[in-house]
């Protein structure tokens, strides 16, 4: 198991926790769709995951080695082009100066981008950018991806289209992913597995199975989104006045 | 987004020829394959991207400040000629050109201005070589920074001048002084310069090179400081501003020993003469270098960094 989290807390400085006695585990080559509102601690649950901050209770398991994170802007350095954004991940890796410019160039090829290497990121769509990004975070050579609603700021076009991108990069790429998204058709559409997260705090309540029937139909899809976005709102529903 | 509870796909109509079906978009795949999809996005990024412009040379960036300037010496010479004032006490354009023609013949101008330029540009590069590793160690470290910082910024304010005396004393007159006056001037205002280019750095940039496994040297050297390069050029530019005016005050102030002979000799010399045309020459040539450094260097280096990250775009530049 990459990743097992157990009774997992988390609270800053007195406040209310957070994420409270969180459990899940996931599984070696799984895609994870983590699901909530907002305030669920989606953010913090990924930070956690992937080091940036410590729990404050509970215990938990991941690589030795690390995740590699993807966030919801592309966050690529404006001042180099794509290729050396990927070339960098690469270089703080300790890749040597010879692999760096062919591993880029496969990666930028992986997400369709082999022609665009040069250009620089304000020249780039957002969808080419997260584009990269993704190449970036491919290039930290992770079995654990961490992605922080990735998608989220994209037109739905765009969107759609790096669901099918992204799908097609994981099976090529066998990696761990942990997806977090508050939209139920995204967590439909790419989870194996999809997770819902309570608000304040956060905690897992529920958990879907996602089977490759409903990658291909979209009534059955539809269905399980509805059953996943009811459950949603009653969780909502809980916090109003 | 919202979201519906009934079970209702978002639909599009395939693009596919002779397909009568539709995908459903957003929760099934929708393209039917990988070349369909290398397709589909390479489609997609060529709509999304701009077509590339050409850039032409825009003569309005070279003709306005040349008739900026020749309105300028065309009221000089209009005020020169209505002799409100004697002659040798405002001399014109003209008056000026001439006594800079018999200077140049005399090897003065070329000597002044090589000797003021050269210790110029070494200081300059000096401070650079002290103040950006201050500079970045200041913004990197938060105890150092709120040790040294306020004293830092209070250098900034203290006028270089004030240090001559001290440096005569110290120094005597020497290059040292001129150069010690020089550093005074330069270091404190590239150190802050550096400082605040560090402190408007997005957080998510150094999140990435925490994400990406970089190290402290690393975060330096691969993020924070070519994310901190617009400041950091800024306070270059400062910094130049700085030393060349305290390398004018210093030349003023401190004349004879070994000092060579710069155009703040030169000015100080035309007042000594009380002539009026070779302290105008001088006080002409000091800030011609200071016009021409800023066009030659640092407005094209500033372009090209502004413009490789698209923060060119409506700017009046």
């Amino acid at each position: 198991m990459p990743v097992v989290l157990e009774n997992l807390g988390k609270r800053f400085g007195d406040g209310a926790p957070v994420l409270d006695d969180v459990n899940a585990n996931i599984g070696k080559g799984e895609f994870v769709a983590l699901l909530g509102a907002s305030g669920c601690g989606k953010s913090t649950l990924l930070n956690i995951i992937a080091g940036l901050e410590a729990p404050s209770s509970g215990a938990l398991e991941v690589p030795s080695d690390g995740a590699a994170f993807m966030f919801q802007d592309a966050a690529l350095f404006p001042w180099l082009t794509a290729r050396e954004n990927i070339e960098l991940a690469l270089k703080l890796r300790g890749v040597g100066k010879a692999d760096r410019r062919t591993k880029a160039q496969e990666l930028l090829e992986l997400v369709h981008l082999g022609t665009a290497g040069d250009k620089r990121p304000h020249e780039l769509s957002g969808g080419m950018r997260q584009r990269v990004s993704l190449a970036r975070s491919l290039a930290q050579d992770r079995q654990l991806l961490l992605m922080d609603e990735p998608f989220a700021a994209l037109d739905a076009i765009t969107r759609d289209l790096l669901h099918d991108e992204l799908e097609r990069i994981w099976k090529e790429t066998g990696r761990t992913i942990v997806f977090v998204t508050h939209n139920v058709r995204e967590a439909v559409r790419l989870g194996q597995r999809v997770l819902l997260l309570s608000s304040r705090p956060g905690r897992v309540v529920q958990e879907w199975d996602v089977t490759e029937e409903h990658r291909t139909d979209a009534g059955l899809a539809g269905q399980l989104t509805g059953v996943i976005t009811a459950r949603l709102r009653e969780e909502i529903r809980r916090h109003a006045k | 987004m919202p979201s519906n509870t009934t079970p209702l796909a978002e639909t599009e109509p395939d693009a596919a020829p002779g397909r009568a079906e539709y995908v459903h978009a957003a929760l099934t795949r929708t393209s039917t394959g990988k070349e369909d999809l290398r397709e589909l996005e390479s489609g997609l990024d060529s709509l999304q991207s701009d077509a590339e412009r050409k850039h032409r040379i825009d003569w309005s960036r070279v003709l306005l400040p040349v008739a900026a300037l020749v309105v300028l010496v065309l009221v000089w010479q209009f005020y020169v000629s209505l002799g409100v004032k004697r002659r040798d006490l405002v001399p014109g354009p003209l008056d000026v050109a001439g006594q800079m023609g018999v200077l140049w013949t005399e090897g003065k101008l070329q000597e002044a201005m090589w000797t003021s330029l050269q210790r110029g540009l070494v200081g300059f590069l000096i401070s650079v070589a002290i103040a950006t590793p201050v500079g970045l160690l200041l913004a990197q470290v938060a105890p150092l920074r709120r040790a040294f910082g306020p004293l830092i910024s209070g250098l900034q304010v203290l006028p270089s001048v004030a240090w001559v005396p001290a440096a005569i004393i110290w120094f005597g007159l020497t290059d040292a002084t001129v150069y010690f006056v020089v550093f005074m001037g330069a270091i404190p205002s590239i150190i802050n310069g550096l400082i605040s280019g560090v402190d408007q750095i997005p957080p998510q940039f150094r999140r990435v090179g925490t994400v990406l496994g970089a190290n402290r040297l690393q975060m330096a050297l691969q993020v924070v400081l070519p994310a901190a390069l617009p400041g950091y050029l800024g306070g270059l530019k400062q910094g130049w501003a700085f030393s060349w005016r305290s390398l004018m005050a210093a030349e003023i102030i401190a004349v004879g020993g070994t000092i060579g002979f710069g155009l703040g000799s030169l000015l100080d010399q035309g007042r000594a003469l009380s002539d009026m045309t070779v302290v105008m020459s001088a006080i002409l040539l000091i800030l011609g270098v200071g016009i021409l450094i800023e066009l030659l260097v640092f407005a094209p280096i500033e372009k090209r960094l502004l413009r490789r990250r698209g923060l060119l775009a409506g700017s009046t530049r």
